[in-house]
């Protein structure tokens, strides 16, 4: 097949979804938020929920959230955004509602929001992305960031004894009733590409449902502060994060099932 | 038909939250406005339905605010002077992404845990900003518990005209005491929808985005100067006070809220004696009556400012003098409330010499 021919539109697998908007994103080359919108972008586009959904931005790399998706959304203060998303759901319960938000916002700053947004089984999807670092500020320490892992303010790599251990917080929430489903996902894959568009699908028809709160991990990477090349940084992933944050369900409707899936 | 009724000040405010078709409450316990909480979770969700949720903490209630009020919805929070303190991180993204919302503060003694007694310690805090960035909410300063009740459906006819948030400032006596009250008839709950909410993208318009977040220079320049011109209609339009005796008066008091109350019989007892006292109560704190005062300093000999606290709305009160009378201060602090007595004493003791 010659170029020309690969680019009408018969042969295409994939298109610009209608809700992602034609903006250049400011996220670094390599960086896993460009899918995860991307992907909300196809799930919100494939239930045709366009017009009834309402995000909250997160502050960190995910700020912009807004500038690259065509719904209706709030910018929340710093690891408040369940808070923001609980005013919006209860007031509006027959809409959409997620919030998007990343480590330092969720598992640190934000944590009590989190459990308490998690624990009253708040009718909404909540996308937390995990890439183990700060992003936006420049490469500080993530509750999330592994043991022995370097960033600049662990220069010489965690060290459990000063900062503590790395924050589960997935399996945390997963214990509490009011959240029905819940799951670890990446994006550095085609495979677990895929993965994690079903458990997006999967959330917004929970929701539908008004089957309580459904909490997504993408586990992610960060090629910029984890100082590596975008290749490099998945291959890390693979070898570091996921041994340490394995994927699958941490709770679901059909009971736990945490399957490994290294290299997939 | 107006019903007439013995209320608890924090009560007949919920009451009145109710009347007004507000459609959420978010809060967190703390003294001496809890009963605000505990008046909604008996009878609102009940009688109209309405959302009222205990959250986790003061954070949490503020920021569940902006998310309800982002949908363009009637809704408010109250709480005490520690719990407002940290509300404040959310109350500058409400002011500056513009969502209308009422904010009650039933101030208790401070700083710190202080103590569950009256004050009136945060005056700098609710009219000078708070939280970060220039920003100012409404302020009106309820002196009656009718007032407590008047002063809802009024604030949140503000918080929508202007797109500001607006506070309802009352000190904890007024939280906490019981009066005579007129209620008004219930409003209708509000259902048209506003253009700038975030309740879902129709086909027919641009995405609604509500943020506080405007990275360029310029463009964060532009919503500031949008957000001082909108506040300097609000001081040219929206400035409430009232005068008690001041056509003769030669000293004036300046007080607010239950202060102005106990000022009233001051004057009252001064008179008596045969000083010309009046009594000078702004309502609203911000937009603060500045021309009113000013006009005033040219008829008396002097003013006194009688406040709960160090002397906080009396940099205010000298704003507006501009140096042309003196201007002395009565406070006391740490939830102790002045009589008309002490207050009486401190006119003879700085005035009466002057006046004979």
């Amino acid at each position: 097949m010659d170029e020309e021919n690969i680019c009408i539109k018969e042969n295409l697998v994939y298109e610009k979804p209608a809700t992602l908007l034609d903006t250049p994103m400011h996220y670094c080359p390599g960086c896993g938020h460009g899918v995860a919108h991307r992907l909300l972008a196809e799930v919100i586009d494939e239930l045709g929920i366009q017009e009834d959904t309402i995000g909250v931005a997160p502050v960190g790399c995910a700020v912009f959230a807004y500038n690259y998706l065509d719904i209706d959304m709030q910018e929340a203060a710093h690891g408040r955004a369940s808070a923001v998303a609980t005013g919006i759901k209860r007031l509006l319960p027959d809409k959409y509602v997620f919030s998007y938000q990343g480590d330092g916002d969720l598992a640190a700053i934000g944590t009590g929001e989190t459990i308490h947004t998690c624990n009253r089984g708040e009718n909404i999807l909540i996308v937390f992305i995990n890439n183990g670092i700060y992003g936006m500020t420049g490469g500080q320490m993530a509750p999330t960031t592994l043991v022995g892992m370097k960033s600049t303010t662990t220069p010489y790599g965690r060290d459990t004894k000063i900062m503590g251990n790395p924050l589960k917080i997935t399996d945390l929430i997963a214990q509490l009733p009011g959240v029905y489903y819940a799951t670890r996902c990446a994006v550095n894959t085609p495979n677990n590409v895929r993965r994690t568009k079903k458990a997006l699908l999967r959330s917004f028809q929970y929701q539908k449902e008004k089957k309580g709160l459904c909490f997504v991990e993408i586990v992610s990477n960060c090629p910029s502060n984890w100082k590596m090349t975008p290749l490099e940084s998945n291959k890390w992933l693979e070898e570091n994060m996921i041994p340490f944050y394995p994927l699958g369900d941490l709770k679901s409707p059909e009971g736990k099932s945490i399957k490994p899936q290294n290299g997939e | 038909m107006k019903e007439l009724t013995l209320m608890k000040g924090n009560e007949a405010l919920a009451e009145a939250a109710i009347r007004s078709g507000c459609d959420a409450y978010f809060g967190y316990p703390i003294t001496p406005q809890s009963e605000v909480l505990e008046y909604l979770s008996l009878h609102a969700a009940k009688r109209t339905g309405m959302v009222v949720l205990q959250a986790e903490s003061e954070v949490a209630a503020i920021n569940m605010l902006y998310g309800a009020g982002g949908t363009g919805k009637k809704v408010m929070t109250s709480s005490s002077s520690p719990g407002i303190s940290l509300m404040q991180e959310g109350i500058s993204y409400i002011a500056c992404a513009e969502i209308p919302c009422l904010i009650v503060n039933v101030v208790r003694g401070g700083p710190g845990l202080g103590t569950i007694q009256p004050s009136q310690g945060d005056y700098f805090q609710a009219v000078k900003g708070g939280g970060h960035g220039d920003y100012r909410l409404i302020v009106l300063a309820p002196s009656t518990v009718q007032e407590m009740v008047d002063f809802v459906p009024k604030a949140f006819d503000l918080a929508f005209r202007y797109r500001n948030p607006v506070m309802i400032l009352a000190d904890g006596a007024l939280g906490q005491m019981m009066e005579k009250v007129e209620l008004f008839e219930p409003i209708p709950r509000k259902t048209n929808i506003e253009p700038w909410a975030t309740v879902g993208k129709p086909k027919t318009r641009q995405r609604n985005i509500l943020t506080s977040l405007h990275i360029e220079p310029d463009k964060m320049e532009q919503i500031n100067i949008h957000l001082q011109n909108k506040y300097k209609k609000i001081q040219q339009n929206e400035v409430q006070y009232e005068s008690y005796k001041c056509d003769d008066a030669e000293i004036i008091l300046t007080a607010y809220g239950l202060v102005a109350r106990i000022c009233k019989k001051t004057a009252d007892m001064a008179r008596e004696k045969g000083i010309k006292v009046g009594v000078f109560r702004p309502i609203t704190l911000f937009p603060f009556p500045y021309n009113q005062i000013r006009e005033l300093a040219n008829k008396v000999k002097g003013i006194l400012d009688v406040e709960m606290n160090a002397g906080q709305m009396i940099e205010d009160v000298k704003l507006a003098i501009e140096g042309k009378v003196p201007v002395e201060f009565h406070g006391r602090m740490g939830g102790v409330v002045p009589t008309p007595d002490e207050i009486l004493l401190k006119i003879e003791e700085k005035f009466v010499g002057e006046l004979v």
